[in-house]
């Protein structure tokens, strides 16, 4: 399912002394099936963008195609949009309502339109793809989790709406190192075994560079650059400048560039650039 | 959706209203407000409109935000106007069919009454528009400093107030960020009858009250570990003066108090 997004611009508040623009003419395409990341400081314009993508606030101008559907055309449903889009907020734990973990996660193929049984169904298939695989826990309160169970809840209450994107606010927010892995391989797991287009916020770039194919990066409400990880990291200068810092593996590449050693750009990950190093070391082919 | 609720918003300047001293525009405000309910003429109503007019100039807000304040009230000032209109026992009969009956001295009456909560809007407008939330309660707290005496709790009810209204736009945004959150998730907040909408808020209201519980208790841990202990013997980084712009004030005010009266 393909997102296209032209000239976008979103205006807070307009008109008023309050008056702030958050999105400041954007325009990008996502394909079917990429797993897209979406970088950029805080308050640079990231939940804003992505808010647009399921309808849930409008443009103040520009255009939203959304496998085809124009969202600005009035008789366009938005049900039919918020099916197919599925939005995770940031902080998706403080959405959790239900008595049951198995009725909140109910909750969104309900509103859908489907049966009980059915949306039972989907319910714990979305309770087994976050890892929550024991079914004694389903008739507990949400309440009663810890902070990443309860995350991992409010990401199945999405994805039991099967949706053909998924986008997730900063879903490693907020957790500790192990909750954070957990997160970002269930993520990726996800994306693999669906096949869904996936659009990721972070301002982590360490998260985002291990994921996703493409990086987005947003600063001052602009889109400054749109490429593969490789593109985005050879640019570190204006990442700095965008407030954002190069992943560490990225940042060690480029010093050894620097001084001199022959490390492909494509090494931006742990496993690459440990093979560069070796490689450069003349040690590459017997410990690869 | 939330963006267009004004009463009781602050919007910051340097005019003359927005330099006195919060505790003179309180009382200012509440001589105006003697003034707008014992106004009896048509005179009194047309002085009161152009001293009320004159001040929002001087405060240099935009008239829509004193006007946009209005709103949330509109329906009660037009059932009050109506009620006045048909239940009033007046001499000369304008209009009478079936049971209505309209008289001159009912809508006379109607209209002072509407003009009246009119102006009631406006005064408070202009003394929350021009004066901050913290001002704003600092000089309550002050005022009814005296009451203490006999036990009032004037310190706790000004504390209370003021983190009433430090954590409405917090609230507010929460509000809406859940609502987004649920609305993603198939929530329907708009259609369907009353019941049905009724049943639709809770998706929106369980995680508002569970995050204003937790912000609470939040916070007083937080103010706890600060040493709050309550009002007694509390300085103030901002001592309250009343300066000659208050004096000048006071003066218009109760001139103009005395026009309304007299006339
Ligand atoms: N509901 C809102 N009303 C007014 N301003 C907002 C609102 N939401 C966000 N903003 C402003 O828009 C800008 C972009 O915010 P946001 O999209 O949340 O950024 P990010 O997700 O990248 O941190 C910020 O400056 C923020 O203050
Ligand atoms: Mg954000």
């Amino acid at each position: 399912m393909s997102i296209e997004i032209r000239n976008l611009i979103h205006t807070y508040m307009a008109g008023g002394p309050f008056e702030r623009t958050a999105i400041e003419d954007v325009s990008l395409t996502i394909e079917d099936g990429e797993f897209v990341g979406l970088i950029g400081h805080t308050g640079s314009g990231k939940s804003t963008l992505i808010m647009h993508l399921n309808g849930l606030i409008k443009p103040t101008s520009g255009s939203i195609l959304v496998d085809g559907l124009d969202l600005m055309d009035k008789k366009t449903s938005l049900k039919d949009v918020r099916k197919k889009v599925g939005l995770v907020f940031q902080y998706p734990e403080y959405q959790l309502f239900e008595e049951t973990i198995l009725k909140d996660v109910m909750f969104g193929p309900k509103n859908l339109g489907l049966s009980d049984q059915e949306a039972e169904e989907r319910a714990r298939h979305a309770l087994r793809q976050v890892g929550l695989a024991d079914e004694s826990m389903y008739e507990k309160s949400p309440f009663e989790l810890s902070g990443g169970q309860k995350r991992r809840v409010a990401i199945a209450g999405v994805l039991a709406m099967k949706p053909t994107t998924l986008i997730l606010d900063e879903p490693t927010a907020g957790l500790d190192p192990r909750g954070r892995e957990e997160i970002l391989s269930l993520i990726k797991r996800y994306h693999e075994e669906e096949k869904v287009t996936l659009i990721m916020v972070s301002h982590s770039m360490t998260d985002v560079s291990r994921l996703c194919s493409r990086i987005l990066v947003m600063d001052h409400s602009r889109l400054v650059m749109n490429g593969t990880p490789d593109e985005v990291f050879m640019n570190g200068d204006r990442l700095m400048q965008a407030g954002l810092a190069l992943p560490p593996c990225a940042e060690l590449a480029e010093r050894l560039r620097g001084a001199g050693f022959d490390i492909p750009a494509d090494a931006y990950r742990p496993g690459e650039l440990k093979q560069a190093i070796l490689r450069s070391l003349g040690r590459g082919k017997s410990h690869a | 959706m939330l963006d267009n609720i004004t009463l009781g918003q602050y919007l910051p300047g340097n005019s003359f209203l927005h330099r006195m001293d919060p505790r003179a525009k309180i009382l200012l405000t509440v001589v105006m407000i003697v003034a707008v309910f014992t106004a009896n003429t048509w005179i009194g109503y047309a002085g009161l409109f152009l001293f009320i007019g004159g001040t929002a100039l001087l405060s240099r807000i935009n008239l829509k935000f004193i006007i946009k304040g209005v709103k949330p009230i509109f329906y009660i000032i037009l059932l009050t106007f109506f009620i006045n209109l048909f239940f009033n026992s007046g001499e000369t009969v304008l209009v009478e069919w079936g049971v209505v009956r309209i008289t001159k001295e009912g809508l006379v009456n109607a209209t002072f009454m509407a003009l009246r909560l009119l102006l009631l809007v406006f005064c408070t407008q202009l003394l929350t528009l021009t004066t901050s939330p913290i001002a704003l309660t600092d000089g309550l707290e002050r005022l009814l400093k005296p009451l203490s005496k006999i036990g009032f709790p004037s310190h706790e009810l000004a504390m209370m107030m003021s983190i009433a209204l430090r954590f409405i736009p917090t609230l507010m945004e929460e509000t809406d960020k859940i609502m987004k959150a649920q609305m993603a998730r198939g929530a329907d907040f708009e259609s369907g009858n009353l019941i049905n909408r009724a049943k639709a808020m809770l998706p929106l209201l369980v995680p508002l009250f569970v995050s204003a519980f937790r912000r609470a208790d939040e916070l007083a841990m937080a103010m706890e570990a600060r040493c709050y202990r309550g009002g007694d013997n509390r300085t103030r980084m901002k001592v309250l003066k009343f300066t000659k712009v208050d004096a000048i004030a006071a003066a218009a005010v109760l001139a103009m108090t005395a026009f309304a009266i007299i006339f």
